[in-house]
């Protein structure tokens, strides 16, 4: 393991890069009922289209999958097509792609699967134009669920690839 | 630290004022021979056997199988150990680990001390068969502590009432207090493995994952505790996830993935100093699912690249790692047969999760799994003969066990949520994690033997998940 200096560096560098968005699993994002033009989170004005705020909020910042899925529906592309050209115009920005399962799995295949859903984002983005080296993936599978009822309606907001933005380029 | 030793036999008279003699002897006193021969004199052994999935007892004519509808847990008696200077309340505390590890199987029933019409005052007095046959108490347990500065010393011997004989010799252990219940489920595993037939699993460690918080920011960190829930470590603090801990086969090392790093990787804790390494971080990969091989020398793993995930193996030092398998779907949860030829794994190559079979080098695999639904977290027994598993089919969770060609299989439970099965150091019970539904639900551990009966609740200091049982402790 002659890389493993390298990687731990890495590493370091993205969990610091990470820690400037507190939205850590996507749960700040859920339409902004309290967070008004009030800038409380450190994500800027969500009327400032360059803000954090703006990307959670107006271009989407997650996309959703079907169970045992991670295959990316038409209006998942969609909001993905909006977070490349985001991406584009705001240059500064690295992202970590949290990939996520709901709760009706095993633990590690759900991992498994949070792994392929983030994947399939990093992928679209890659064909939309955004460098490899800005995106970094994660998977959480199970671990992290945003709603915690154990029923479809949450499952299906639970089956999530959140995009994170973060200052500096990923590498 | 414990010491076993060997008791003679109880004299047929009792002679005045003699006190047992004792022989320092390192072996388990209890040969099969001495077992066989202790059986025969039993009037009702029980065995767990499951039908079908076990050969045939040697003895049957003793045999009550498990599989039968109703199982008749044997009774027993245990009376407070008898004080030999100054046990205090270790004499009855004893006593009473004793008592519920054995009641815990399920295959006993203690006769309460109110029913007893004999008092055992001293440790060789001669056994009053008559006054524990009339409380139908077919087993009896006589044990004496004595306890002196750091040194404890323990013996016991265990009495078949209706044919009025000892069954195997007395056995003492020395130890320290703070090893007090180890020597009772050491007592405990003597008795179960001299009245079923099976190896011992009393004496023996979990690691699991200890949760607190709420459903959407869980805290983890590893616990360890005895088998029965006591004793509690913890061995990590909440700052990072942890998953899915396990032990190595000598029980010195435990494996487990943590987000530590920021993203999941597998490390390595020694057990006794607590040090962690990292075990092969790769760039852009995430590994997880870690178990060792039966001689502890290699890690069997999942690796996660570009949203696909296979089967690697590697030398518990770090390097010489190995791809096993190469698929484009999930290939995970791989586990050793004990023999260390065989892996098996779980995959979604057929388009779901089931449970496949492979040489240990990796190479082609043979799918095990055929039922209904959906299959995952495969665990080889220690005995070689059967796999443990997670099914999910029509929104239920079950653990079950199959043989390790998929056949006969049997689902032990069923829940909202089960999953994880651990084997016992034996081989004849699993303990796995059942979580509860909805905004308040919560992870459990539970157990229940290879028969399906005996579903109990482990006595965990809060919500707990991810269980792995230790190898049987020395």
């Amino acid at each position: 393991m002659t890389l493993m200096p390298k990687a731990i560096l890495l590493i370091a560098a993205l969990g610091l890069t990470a820690c400037n968005n507190p939205d850590r699993f996507g749960a700040g994002a859920n339409g902004g009922a309290n967070g008004g033009f009030v800038d409380t989170n450190g994500l800027g004005d969500p009327n400032d289209p360059r803000s954090i705020a703006y990307f959670n909020q107006t271009v989407g910042d997650r996309v959703l999958f079907a169970v045992d899925q991670s295959t990316l529906s038409a209006e998942g592309r969609t909001i993905l097509q909006g977070q490349a050209q985001w991406l584009a115009t705001n240059s500064q920005f690295a992202i970590i792609i949290e990939g996520h399962a709901d709760e009706q799995g095993t633990r590690e295949y759900n991992l498994a699967l949070g792994a392929r859903r983030a994947a399939a984002v990093q992928q679209f983005l890659a064909s939309q134009g955004v460098d490899g080296d800005r995106m970094k993936t994660i998977s959480y599978g199970k671990e992290r669920p945003l709603e915690v009822c154990s029923e479809e309606a949450c499952y299906s907001r639970n089956r999530r690839a959140v995009t994170v933005l973060s200052m500096g380029s990923g590498a | 630290m414990m010491v076993w030793s060997r008791i003679f036999p109880l004299p047929k008279r009792p002679v005045k004022g003699q006190t047992g003699k004792q022989e320092q002897n390192d072996r388990m006193p209890v040969t099969s021979e001495d077992r066989m021969r202790a059986l025969k004199s039993l009037t009702a052994a029980l065995l767990i056997g499951v039908g079908g999935l076990v050969a045939a007892p040697a003895v049957a004519e003793l045999n009550i199988v498990i599989d039968s509808p109703v199982i008749e847990p044997m009774p027993f008696a245990i009376p407070a150990f008898v004080d030999e200077g100054g046990a205090g309340d270790y004499a009855t505390n004893i006593a009473r680990v004793v008592a519920a590890d054995l009641a815990g199987t399920g295959l006993f029933r203690e006769i309460p001390a109110e029913a007893h019409i004999s008092r055992v005052s001293s440790f060789d007095a001669p056994v009053a068969y008559s006054d524990w046959q009339a409380i139908n108490a077919q087993a009896l347990i006589v044990g004496a502590v004595q306890a002196s500065g750091d040194r404890i010393v323990v013996k016991f011997r265990l009495f078949d009432v209706f044919t009025g004989q000892p069954l195997g010799e007395g056995l003492q252990f020395a130890g320290t207090p703070g090893s007090w219940r180890r020597m009772a489920h050491k007592v405990a595993d003597a008795v179960y493995s001299r009245i079923t037939g099976e190896g011992p699993y009393f004496d023996s460690r979990v690691v699991y994952v200890a949760e607190s918080g709420p459903k959407n920011a869980r805290q983890k960190r590893l616990g360890v505790m005895d088998y029965d829930g006591a004793n509690v470590a913890y061995l990590t603090d909440s700052s990072s996830i942890v998953l899915a801990p396990r032990f190595s086969p000598s029980g010195d090392k435990i494996l487990f993935t943590s987000y530590a790093s920021g993203f999941p990787h597998i490390y390595i804790m020694d057990v006794g100093s607590l040090a962690v390494r990292s075990l092969g971080e790769i760039p852009g990969t995430m590994t997880f699912a870690p178990r060792f091989s039966p001689d502890g020398g290699t890690v069997v793993f999942s690796l996660e690249q570009g949203g696909n995930s296979d089967i690697y193996s590697m030398d518990v030092g770090g390097g010489g790692m190995r791809q096993l398998t190469n698929a484009p779907s999930i290939e995970t949860a791989p586990s050793f047969s004990p023999d260390g030829s065989q892996i098996v794994f779980e995959s979604d190559r057929s388009g779901g999760q089931q449970i496949y079979v492979m040489s240990a080098s990796g190479g082609e695999a043979v799918r095990i799994s055929g039922g209904k639904g959906r299959y995952g977290t495969p665990v080889w027994s220690p005995r070689g003969d059967m796999i443990a598993f997670t099914k999910q089919n029509e929104g239920r969770f079950h653990i079950g066990v199959m043989r390790t060609d998929g056949s006969e299989e049997r689902l032990l439970t069923a829940s909202f949520l089960d999953e994880g099965p651990t084997w016992a150091p034996n081989g004849r019970v699993v303990m796995f994690t059942r979580e509860t539904a909805g905004a308040g639900g919560q992870a459990q551990l539970f157990s229940v033997d290879v028969s399906g009966r005996n579903l109990n609740p482990v006595a965990t200091d809060g919500p707990a998940p991810d269980a792995a049982w230790s190898p049987l402790l020395p």
